[in-house]
This record gives structure tokens, C-alpha cells and sequence, in this order.
């Protein structure tokens, strides 16, 4: 394990200043990712670590149906928030669903999005094939066991599953992340700030070396609108997702109205099913439905024996979170 | 030459004290191997066991996945911190009497969890107790005599 440097910023600016002027500085907030891959693993080599837990980035406000989360909430604050509950409720169910009590109090908003696979090669120093870590090594996980892994935007190039509960309603709900560089500030989608792996699983999001997030908008559902998530794991709690689903349904006298769905567990990206919300649009709120936009959303896996069972899994989770939301069995 | 070594003024269980260390020190390792409080134990060292569970200005969190570094100013209790002029805590009376371990080891963690767990209102049912609970393994599966623990504390808060 590598010395470094540990700093306590003041304001955002000097953070990013901090950052930006030397290539090997992190960023530390929660620590629950960072720190894991710092201290524990060495798999990160950063010379400085920049403490940006003192910053002003933690308030919850909400305005024009749109709330403005700080990167610093803690997920359990978010988790407590009323508006939550009460106008994006599958936001809650899906951060209560993460993690454990104490790590919900010390991970942030912004390092949820943020945070590293759970790949057990990208973790284990000592395996050399792994694109993510070492561009061009090969990938390990494609060849030797996996089970927590993605089936999809996955490739023979990484199959690292982007781990978050949250993000997935997150990305449901179009939120937008605020970022702050050394060049200003700019937002980007959250459908958009994420990068499939391709030929360069290093490359995991949009962020420039020294952007911070600063706060995520979150725009609220229509009222009426019903939402859940569900997630199916090996065990009851303190687990990470094999599948999942978050969904939110509009229906007028049978009919969905407006349909927003997102898989957690599958992607090697927080996943949002575009070609299965296209068939919920407009259609009889019923099983038969919800089957097809489940095939939709799972039409094109990358699976590696390991995997193969995640997509009937994925399928049946999202009929399932489709029933419950709307009620509808039949 | 950059400096890797932080002063830190660490403030456990109302008393302050200040020590110069390697900034890759956790407040784990501050705790036991600087400050001599054993109590707080290394399981996993990894953020999966909760054996290291401490409060940081009152909210459980990982002694292991936290610097010493990023506690300056700010509170940390202990299970050292819990008994008051040598009367044990209720929760730990009530582990005690329920026999809410068996080897020990995770206790320490187990109790500093429930202790939060019971200020965040936590304790509606057994269900939700082994939920908020979660956070905190037990590898002699003590869990039932913890629940039934947690739950008498709760009750005899509510009453």
C-alpha cells in the first residue's frame, strides 16, 4: 500500500483545484468504496487523497417538482427525506435495500454513483487480466467463474456489473447530475453520464480527472403515478443485487398512461429498459403486457455460464415489480 | 517532500487526545493500537461484518472504512463510552441476560448497533430489528437471543 497524501478541503473550488493539479489525487467522501480499494484491496494507488466531507454539498430542497439532493447527503438521509416518500417512493425502497445501516450513514449521494464494481477480479490485485485496472490485459471474469456479473452493455472485453441499488430508479427518473470542474460547471443526464465498456472498461463515466459532482436533481413523478423497486438476492439482507427492477407506472382505466423502467444487477451500466417502457406505453395494464416488455428489455444478452440464469431472472423480477406496482395478476 | 502523516485531534468518549499519524491509519486501528481502546474489534477489516461498528457524532458507521484523519472535531463513542460510573448500558444488561453471545467477539459492534438502532426508532418488530440488524454478522448465530435483547430494551422504552 502506497503513502498518500490526505487534504481537507474548504470550499469546492479548492477541492477541484487539489485534484485537478495532480493526475493520481482522489477524491474521499464516504470512504466506503474508496477506502475499501485504497487501504484493503491496493488496487487504487492514489498519491492524494482530498477530504471533501467538509464541503457545502449536503442540503435536500425541492422546487418545481424537481429535488435537488447535495453530492455529500448520506444515502440514509435521503432514504428519511418526505418528499421522497411521498412523490418517487421506489427512490427510498431502493437506498434502504443497499448496503447496511452503518454504511447507509457514511455513503454519499454523488460516491453511490461513483462507486467501483464489485468484480472480484477488478478487487484481486494478483489477477492480472482485467481491462478495467490494466487496459489491453484481457478480461478474467469472461473465462473463469462469475456470478455477480452483467448480461448487459457487457462484452468479451468486461463483464463488471455497476453494483447501485439507487442509481436505478435514479435512472428511471431521468435525474440530472450537476458537475463542477476546473473549466466551471455542467450537468449531464444520468442516462448519458455513464460509459458502456466497449474496448475500454476503464473508462466507467463522462468525468473529466478533477469534476466533482455537486448535487443530482431528482424530478419528482407525476401525483398518481405508482412506483416500486424489488430486488431478488442470495439473501435477505446486506447483499448485492443478482437482479432487480425499479418501475413506475401512470394507468388510466386500465391503461398505462406512462411507464419508466430501469434493471439494476444486469448492467455493466445503471440500465434503463428504453424498448420495454415503448411496449407499456399505451397498453392494457396485464400480465401479458408486462411479459413483453420484460423479452424487450432482456432481447440481447451477453451471458457467460454463470450468468445464463440472470436472464429469466431479470424477466420475471420485472413482471413481478410490473404487477405489484399496478396490482394487476392477471 | 509531501507529508503522508496528519495530526489528529481525536475526541473518544468525551475525552481528547492528540496523535500524529501515518494518514493511512483507520479509526479502527487509532482506536485500538493508539488510544489502547481494545474494545472495538477487527472482523473482516472490509466493511462486511460490523464487528468495528463505533457512533461518529451520534450515527453508527465502519471504524474500518474510516480514517483517523477525517474524524478531527468530531465525536466518536465506543463500547468503553456506553456504561456510566460503572453501571453497565441497558443494552448491554439486556445482552447479558439474554445471552446475546456466545464467543463475544462481534458483541462489542452488536451493542453499539442496537444502542443506534433504538434512537433511530428501529425496533417496530422482530422483523425490522433483524433488518436494521443486518449490518452486524454473528458467527455463532446468536441472532435470535440479540433480537429478543434489542426487543426487551425497546419495550422498556416504550412503556
Amino acid at each position: 500500500m502506497r503513502p498518500f497524501e490526505y487534504v481537507r478541503a474548504d470550499d469546492p473550488a479548492a477541492a477541484v483545484a487539489l485534484v485537478s493539479a495532480d493526475p493520481q489525487a482522489e477524491y474521499l467522501a464516504g470512504g466506503t468504496t474508496e477506502l475499501d480499494l485504497v487501504l484493503k484491496d491496493g488496487v487504487l494507488e492514489p498519491s492524494r487523497l482530498v477530504d471533501i466531507t467538509r464541503l457545502p454539498l449536503r442540503g435536500i430542497t425541492c422546487a418545481e417538482d424537481t429535488l435537488r439532493v447535495g453530492a455529500l447527503v448520506t444515502m440514509n438521509e435521503l432514504a428519511a427525506d418526505p418528499t421522497v416518500s411521498e412523490r418517487v417512493s421506489f427512490v427510498r425502497e431502493a437506498l434502504l435495500a443497499g448496503a447496511s445501516p452503518q454504511l447507509r450513514n457514511m455513503a454519499t449521494i454523488g460516491g453511490n454513483l461513483l462507486q467501483r464494481t464489485r468484480c472480484r477480479y477488478f478487487r484481486d490485485s494478483t489477477v492480472m487480466a482485467c481491462n478495467k485496472r490494466t487496459p489491453g490485459s484481457g478480461c478474467a471474469a469472461v473465462r473463469g467463474p462469475a456470478r455477480m456479473h452483467a448480461i448487459l452493455g457487457a462484452g468479451e472485453h468486461c463483464i463488471a456489473l455497476h453494483a447501485s441499488d439507487l442509481c436505478v430508479p435514479l435512472v428511471a427518473l431521468d435525474t440530472v447530475v450537476d458537475i463542477q470542474g476546473v473549466d466551471g460547471k455542467r450537468s449531464v443526464p444520468l442516462t448519458q453520464f455513464y460509459v458502456l465498456p466497449g474496448e475500454r472498461p476503464d473508462i466507467e463515466n463522462v468525468l473529466e480527472h478533477g469534476e466533482l459532482i455537486a448535487r443530482i436533481r431528482i424530478p419528482l413523478l407525476p401525483v398518481g403515478t405508482r412506483s416500486g423497486y424489488l430486488k431478488v438476492r442470495d439473501r435477505a439482507s446486506y447483499e448485492f443485487a443478482l437482479t432487480s427492477a425499479a418501475a413506475a407506472l401512470l394507468i388510466k382505466d386500465g391503461t398505462i398512461v406512462r411507464a419508466r423502467l430501469a434493471l439494476g444487477g444486469v448492467g455493466t451500466i445503471p440500465w434503463r429498459a428504453l424498448d420495454a417502457e415503448e411496449i407499456l406505453h399505451g397498453a392494457p395494464a396485464a400480465t401479458g403486457t408486462f411479459r413483453a416488455a420484460a423479452e424487450a428489455a432482456l432481447g440481447d444478452p451477453f451471458t457467460v455460464a454463470g450468468t445464463a440464469f440472470k436472464v429469466e431472472l431479470a424477466k420475471r423480477t420485472i413482471v413481478r415489480i410490473l404487477q405489484d406496482v399496478s396490482g394487476v395478476r392477471s | 517532500m509531501t507529508d503522508t502523516c496528519v495530526d489528529v485531534m481525536l475526541r473518544v468518549n468525551g475525552s481528547a487526545r492528540r496523535s500524529r499519524l501515518d494518514s493511512r491509519v483507520t479509526l479502527l486501528d487509532a482506536l485500538r493500537d493508539e488510544l489502547d481502546l481494545t474494545g472495538t474489534k477487527k472482523g473482516c477489516d472490509q466493511g462486511a461484518c460490523g464487528a468495528c461498528t463505533v457512533l461518529l457524532d451520534g450515527k453508527r458507521v465502519l471504524s474500518c472504512l474510516t480514517l483517523a484523519a477525517q474524524c478531527e472535531g468530531r465525536e466518536v463513542t465506543t463500547i468503553e463510552g456506553l456504561a456510566t460510573d460503572g453501571a453497565l448500558h441497558p443494552v448491554q444488561e439486556a445482552f447479558v441476560r439474554h445471552d446475546g453471545f456466545q464467543c463475544g467477539y462481534c458483541t462489542p459492534g452488536q451493542i453499539m448497533s442496537a444502542v443506534a438502532l433504538l434512537q433511530e426508532g428501529r425496533a417496530g418488530s422482530d422483523e425490522e430489528i433483524r433488518e436494521f440488524m443486518s449490518g452486524n454478522l454473528c458467527r455463532c448465530g446468536a441472532y435470535p437471543n440479540i433480537v429478543a435483547a434489542i426487543r426487551e430494551v425497546a419495550g422498556e422504552g416504550s412503556e
